[in-house]
């Protein structure tokens, strides 16, 4: 396993008291896997992440990169992974391949090899005639390439990143998605955050999926669906919600509805087959006001959905 | 380290990170950094004793004859000479850490990027007062000179023991990039013009630059207050080394003074540092 992480917990004091951002996590990344951590903001995601490289310390439970505990041995630890943060941290005072070159003579190589080194990652993440540029001069999209291309550069075993398409516009996202996936060639281990579905579902072999500091479920995005999104949501939002309780106990009585649950709003409805179902839940609440009817089909948002009540995305 | 799992052999094998390696690169970017900032560091760094100079030594002299300037049996060049070297000393390392930290700190969080290098973290902080120490010694070098040529009256410059010159040059610059890690680090950056105010003018105005400690003897609260005051073993440092023709604290107190205050402004800087970084 490169990523190993047992038990898991970090809590946070603050003035009105004690919050708990991980509350128990257990993972286990082997070799090779792009594994994601799937959970809306304030999940404890990047919580786990910081932890796992070294930059906060855990309450109690333990992380081992590639066998090295982070907190008995962090500077050792970091030599077996690259890290891209959410927010950039490009060395504003460097250029894009000085940002580079430096993090190689950062991690031992001399100034020869740092150089090749720096030359072939630039061409590989198409990043060549920009090399004399400042961070500041390049857009989001870019200065994401340059910080991946950077966090590989000392050939880590893993790497991390959190929230790497945070900000950035589809175009540069998928580029993004490309630069990921191709370092499973090298044979780079991936572990990332996300709260974007697609995301997970294009990108992972694996997903946690993560709420309140806790691993809900962790599977393959398919297996995820499988057993946890297998239902299709119907989001029903109602202009009266005084004749939603009776609403809900007659569409619960249709065939085809495999649960129906009151959102505050309206109704949700999980239906394991939609056949015929939709005129029929539409006739029902057309007496209750309905103003708007949203159809989901099977997807990590509807796993998410089963697992917490929640959205995703508020 | 034996690894059971399959892992695809990679062509070329990761580098031996050390500690030691890596403290050096950091050295080597800051100097990167510094070169492409060369012209701005030395016109920074000359331009306020310069004027200084050339206004009270050189001006002054010749418009009052430079009566009201006698201090002690020398000229108030002399006294001028080693207060400017210690105040360009302290500005520098408050430039060279303090200003830098605390936008990396703040606004970009770039220090992370070195954070994430294959050493401790507290040697991180370190790295960035000895780098800061290098360019404090450059700095005060600068200045040297033109304390020396510039005044219109004598300078009694003499330099009676080599090594207490060399020993209070780097200890003196070691302090002043520590004062700079522990300001950097404890302030968030809008506030940092407002150190400038309430710490560095008072500290370089009441650090025995314009006048030798011996002589607030008269005003006796004072002069026991400002030992409080790291800039005062600089200038009194330099003073012993450099012009010891005027009074001047022994050299056991003024390394001594160095020295703790290394310690208590190297020990406040890291730890703040670590806590800036670490959550």
């Amino acid at each position: 396993m490169i990523v190993e992480v047992a038990s898991l917990h970090k809590t946070y004091q603050t003035k009105t008291g004690a919050v708990a951002a991980v509350a128990g996590i257990d993972l286990e990344v082997p070799a090779g896997e792009i594994f994601g951590l799937l959970g809306p903001n304030g999940a404890g995601k990047t919580t786990t992440i910081s932890i796992c490289t070294t930059r906060a310390l855990p309450t109690s439970g333990s992380v081992r990169i590639a066998g090295v505990d982070v907190v008995r041995e962090p500077a050792r630890a970091r030599v077996h992974m690259g890290v891209v943060p959410q927010y950039n941290t490009l060395d504003r005072s460097l250029t894009v391949f000085e940002n580079v070159y430096f993090h190689c003579r950062y991690f031992g190589m001399n100034g020869a090899a740092a150089r090749a080194r720096s030359e072939a990652l630039l061409q590989q993440f198409h990043l060549q005639e920009r090399g004399k540029a400042l961070p500041t001069q390049l857009s989001g999209g870019m200065q994401q390439r340059v910080q991946i291309a950077r966090a590989i550069a000392h050939h880590p075993e893993v790497l991390f990143l959190d929230e790497p398409s945070a900000g950035l516009d589809p175009q540069s996202r998928i580029a993004m998605w490309e630069a990921v996936t191709s370092l499973r060639k090298e044979g780079i281990t991936v572990v990332l955050t996300t709260h974007y579905m697609e995301e997970a579902d294009a990108l992972c072999d694996r997903v946690a999926v993560v709420d309140q500091g806790r691993v809900l479920a962790l599977d393959t995005p398919a297996a995820l669906k499988q057993q946890h999104g297998v239902y299709t949501v119907l989001e029903l939002k109602l202009r009266d919600q005084v004749s939603a309780p009776a609403l809900l106990r007659e569409i619960a009585a249709l065939s085809g509805v495999a649960r129906a649950e009151l959102t505050g709003e309206g109704i949700r409805v999980f239906a394991d087959q939609l056949d015929g179902l939709l005129p029929l839940v539409v006739a029902a609440a057309r007496a209750a006001g309905l103003r708007d009817l949203r159809v989901q089909e099977p997807s990590l948002e509807t796993v998410f959905l089963q697992l917490t009540g929640r959205e995703l995305r508020d | 380290m034996t690894d059971a799992t399959a892992r695809p052999v990679r062509s070329s094998p990761r580098p031996t990170g050390t500690p030691l390696r890596a403290f050096g690169a950091l050295m080597l970017r800051d100097t990167r950094v510094l070169s492409r900032e060369l012209l701005p560091f030395i016109v920074r760094v000359i331009m306020q004793p310069l004027l200084f100079l050339f206004v009270f030594t050189y001006l002054f002299p010749r418009m009052g004859g430079g009566n009201g300037m006698m201090m002690g049996g020398g000229s108030f060049a002399t006294v001028l000479l080693p207060g400017l070297m210690a105040v360009a000393i302290m500005f520098t390392g408050i430039a060279a850490v303090a200003l830098p930290l605390s936008t990396e700190f703040g606004v970009t969080r770039e220090i992370d990027d070195r954070v994430m290098c294959p050493l401790p973290v507290y040697a991180v902080a370190l790295e960035k007062i000895c780098f800061s120490a290098l360019q404090c010694i450059f700095a005060a070098l600068l200045v040297l000179p033109l304390a020396y040529y510039i005044p219109s009256t004598p300078v009694l410059l003499h330099v009676s023991s080599w090594p207490v010159f060399v020993a209070v040059m780097i200890l003196a610059s070691l302090v002043s990039g520590a004062l700079g890690l522990t300001i950097g680090a404890s302030v968030q950056p809008r506030q940092i013009g407002l150190v400038f105010s309430i710490v560095v003018i008072p500290i370089t105005f009441l650090g025995c630059v314009y006048y030798p400690w011996a002589l607030l003897s008269h005003v006796r609260w004072l002069q026991i207050v400002v030992l409080a005051n790291p800039i005062v073993y600089m200038s009194e440092g330099l003073r012993t080394a450099l012009t010891p023709g005027m009074p001047h604290m022994p050299v056991l107190a003024v390394l001594a003074g160095l020295v703790g205050s290394l310690a208590v402004l190297g020990t406040i800087g890291v730890r703040n540092f670590l806590r800036r970084v670490i959550s």
